[in-house]
């Protein structure tokens, strides 16, 4: 259900990194060494025999990350996002595997359109990746689209990300087909009547600066629905980009009452508020909005205490003649794949609010469970799909530095730690910036 | 004023001092506040005299981008700068929206090729004076950006309050009616919180923003002991069938429109304009001779005049500087 380039595997011996692999219970230093592709011993001072040695004291050697949730604006916006860019945008930033949305133009939502996507990943795509196909036929929300067909096609899981599924009735009939495809559905939760024509959070923020409110409640009351009727259909489902207290608590609430329901959360709204809206910078603009800080903090718990098993970037590239506008202007999305695991150690570990690990498993094993995709791991056997990270290095966010074609990031100008040194997907080197090790 | 433009401020080269702009009262202390408004009482003195043209901004190109229609705001600001001397270009972009044609950016850029001294901008959609700022070398002076701010609106009644009671601190005023919709009302609170007068609220549920962090209530009865009741216009455009945010304008009116029974006598009450006679306000409270709103309309030429300069400028007008300008 993954489609890449077909690589050379990696003959390589990574040397001495602190290795952490929270599924498999290591935090050791250790070598690692990989014949063509596959990682062949985990130990200390392995033989590198006469293969690539690479020095990687004082970094951390983890399972590469998994990022369930990024536009590739591929059919439509190549302007914006190719395959290629958004791909290598994912191996800079430390991603062996990344899902594509499917509301393109046209929208992924015929076995020929995602036929054609997965040619064009076989021949350009740096890492892996899975596509969704839509619930509803051009997510119009009225017809399913063939789920079937598309699931034997390739479709990894199924949405219509961007727009809520608004009839309950047609939520209901995805979810009893779920059954026969048997691949998950992951929504997008949002009561359009109670957010339109909103821009910002529904809070003090937006009283302040006089903008229409996107009141979590909108959010919630869509999640609490979509919970419930998983619940009738006992059917599985996925929460994305989760940004409200009450969002969470329905997802903890119908765990614990055993509905097989997941969720994921963004790094922005792991770390911003709206008080970051004051900047009216169209960079802080996304969908759904950064919320209050009791939010953020409901987001953080869930994600420490495992409610939330995944982060996800949203990564939503935009034009920038589009991002260059009033902020009510401007379109919802902000980049992610190159700065979300530095800005999540920066912002979280460093300050102890977050352990590595959690962060760890929550970047990789996490979504890869929920998506079913094998686990990235460090054992001996499994297929290399491993990130070298410099914890202490620092670096600055620039807009000339992105692999991706789109630069609307909120981070840019933050100096962060925790770069990505080396990234291998599939076996093969997807990215190495290795001299910055030891800058 | 916060992490993100910090951070790109840092980014810009040693240059000159960073401009000037009036894009929010939320920027304004309590000094800038005194100092614009003993400005504006300066020029008000020199409006007395026969030939009222001062030269003191002679030579600078003041320019006027209006997207939205004006008329108090665009005419006050119009003459604002040819009291003063400035040379001014109008521009307005009637009925237009920015992802129709020429972006705002390509346009600000446009302008800037002038290299204006100042560009008073109003516009539909918040964030546009800031776009602005940042594509162009001009002092932004904020005429308006949606529902957000409207600076020069709350200076001029912070100095039509003044002129009328000799005081600002301790005052009451109630702001009533569409507070959700109204720029108004966001730069009056806070300039009304810098200066020390109270501020309370009324009008219907669904038109009072929550988590403003002011009084506010639906009673209309509150306004009794207000000094000045401060009427909001109804925004009738946003009013459309199946927004509900009222029931009609009608049970509005009866609800909350304000009449003389409602006031008591001798109770002042100010309205920005324009007036929709007999919803927000019925006709006999608009023409009586308690109400402030031409006051307003005089006060906000000064008030422009003001803020022109002193952007420019950077300084209070003292006598030394009047008088320096007019020996130029």
């Amino acid at each position: 259900m993954l489609f890449g380039r077909e690589r050379p595997g990696e003959n390589v011996v990574l040397r001495g990194a602190r290795v952490v692999d929270p599924a498999e219970g290591i935090d050791a230093t250790l070598d690692v060494r990989i014949d063509d592709g596959v990682i062949t011993a985990v130990a200390q001072q392995v033989d590198a025999g006469d293969h690539r040695v690479v020095d990687a004291t004082a970094l951390v050697l983890a399972p590469a990350f998994v990022d369930p949730h990024v536009h590739l604006r591929t059919p439509g916006r190549e302007d914006e996002e190719t395959i290629a860019s958004g791909t290598a945008a994912a191996a800079a930033g430390g991603f062996c595997a990344i899902l594509a949305m499917p509301n393109t133009d046209p929208v992924v939502d015929s076995a020929a359109i995602l036929g054609a996507l997965i040619e064009t990943a076989r021949s350009e795509a740096e890492v892996p990746v899975g596509f969704l196909a839509a619930i509803t036929r051009g997510q119009r929300g009225t017809e399913l689209t063939e789920m079937a067909e598309l699931a034997d096609a390739g479709a990894i899981a199924f949405s219509d990300d961007g727009v809520p599924v608004a009839s309950a009735g047609l939520m209901r009939r995805a979810l009893q087909y779920a059954s026969v495809t048997g691949r998950l559905l992951a929504l997008h939760c949002e009561e359009t009547s109670l957010s339109h024509g909103s821009h910002v959070h529904e809070g003090a923020v937006a009283a302040e600066l006089g903008f229409t409110g996107y009141p979590s409640v909108a959010e919630s009351v869509m999640v609490e629905r979509d919970l419930a009727l998983a619940a009738y259909e006992d059917q599985p489902l996925h929460l994305l980009h989760l940004s409200a207290a009450e969002s969470v608590a329905a997802l903890r609430r119908a765990r614990d009452a055993g509905v097989r329901a997941s969720g994921e959360v963004t790094p922005h709204h792991l770390v911003l508020t709206d008080e970051a809206v004051r900047s009216l910078d169209p960079n802080v603009k996304m969908n759904p909005p950064l919320r209050a800080e009791r939010d953020r903090v409901a987001l953080l718990d869930a994600l420490r205490d495992g409610t939330i098993e995944a982060i996800a970037t949203d990564h939503a590239p935009h034009a920038r003649h589009e991002k260059d506008a009033p902020f009510e202007a401007a379109p919802f999305g902000v980049t992610g794949l190159e700065t979300a695991f530095a800005v999540l150690y920066t912002r979280l570990v460093r300050p102890g609010l977050l352990p590595l690990e959690t962060l760890l498993d929550r970047m990789s094993t996490g979504p890869a469970r929920i998506f079913g995709i094998d686990r990235p791991r460090v054992a001996v056997g499994a297929t290399a799909n491993l990130v070298l990270l410099d914890l202490d290095g620092e670096w600055r966010v620039r807009e000339e530095a992105f692999r991706s074609r789109s630069t609307n990031s909120w981070l840019l100008g933050e100096t962060l730690s925790g770069g990505v040194v080396l990234t291998i997907a599939a076996g093969a080197t997807a990215f190495e910036r290795l001299s910055v090790a030891h800058a | 004023m916060n992490s993100i433009r910090l951070v790109r401020d840092e980014l810009r080269p040693p240059g000159p001092p960073p401009r000037r702009h009036l894009l929010s009262v939320a920027d304004l202390t309590c000094d800038d506040v005194e100092r614009l408004l003993g400005t504006a009482r300066t020029f008000a003195a020199s409006m007395d005299r026969e030939l009222k043209k001062l030269p003191t901004l002679k030579g600078r190109l003041i320019v006027n981008l209006f997207y939205e229609s004006s008329t108090r705001t665009s005419s006050s600001f119009e003459l604002a700068a040819k009291r003063l001397s400035a040379d001014t270009l109008s521009i307005k972009s009637v009925g237009s929206s920015v992802d129709k044609g020429e972006s705002l950016k390509d346009t600000a850029l446009t302008l800037g090729a002038y290299d204006p001294d100042v560009i008073v901008i109003r516009h539909p959609q918040i964030g546009a004076p800031q776009l602005v700022a940042n594509v162009t070398g001009a002092h932004i002076v904020n005429a308006g950006d949606g529902k957000h701010q409207h600076p020069t609106q709350a200076l001029l009644d912070l100095y039509t309050l003044q002129e009328e009671f000799g005081r600002l601190e301790g005052l009451h005023v109630a702001i009533v009616g569409d507070v959700l919709h109204s720029r108004v009302a966001r730069s009056l609170i806070q300039a009304f919180e810098l200066v020390g007068i109270r501020c309370t609220l009324v009008g219907p549920p669904a038109l009072l923003p929550r988590d403003l962090g002011v009084e506010a209530t639906t009673d209309i009865r509150a306004i009794h002991d207000a000094d000045v009741v401060y009427v909001l216009r109804m925004q009738n455009e946003r009013m459309e069938p199946g927004a509900n945010f009222v029931p009609s304008l009608r049970e509005y009116a009866a609800r909350w429109g304000i009449t003389p029974e409602r006031l008591r006598p001798g109770q002042k009450v100010m309205h920005p304009g324009p007036m929709n006679r007999g919803v927000e306000i019925d006709p006999r409270v608009a023409d009586s001779v308690d109400a402030l709103v031409e006051a307003q309309v005089r006060s906000g030429l000064v008030v422009r005049m003001a803020v022109l300069y002193d952007v420019l400028t950077g300084g209070p007008v003292g006598v030394r500087a009047l008088a320096a300008a007019d020996v130029a």
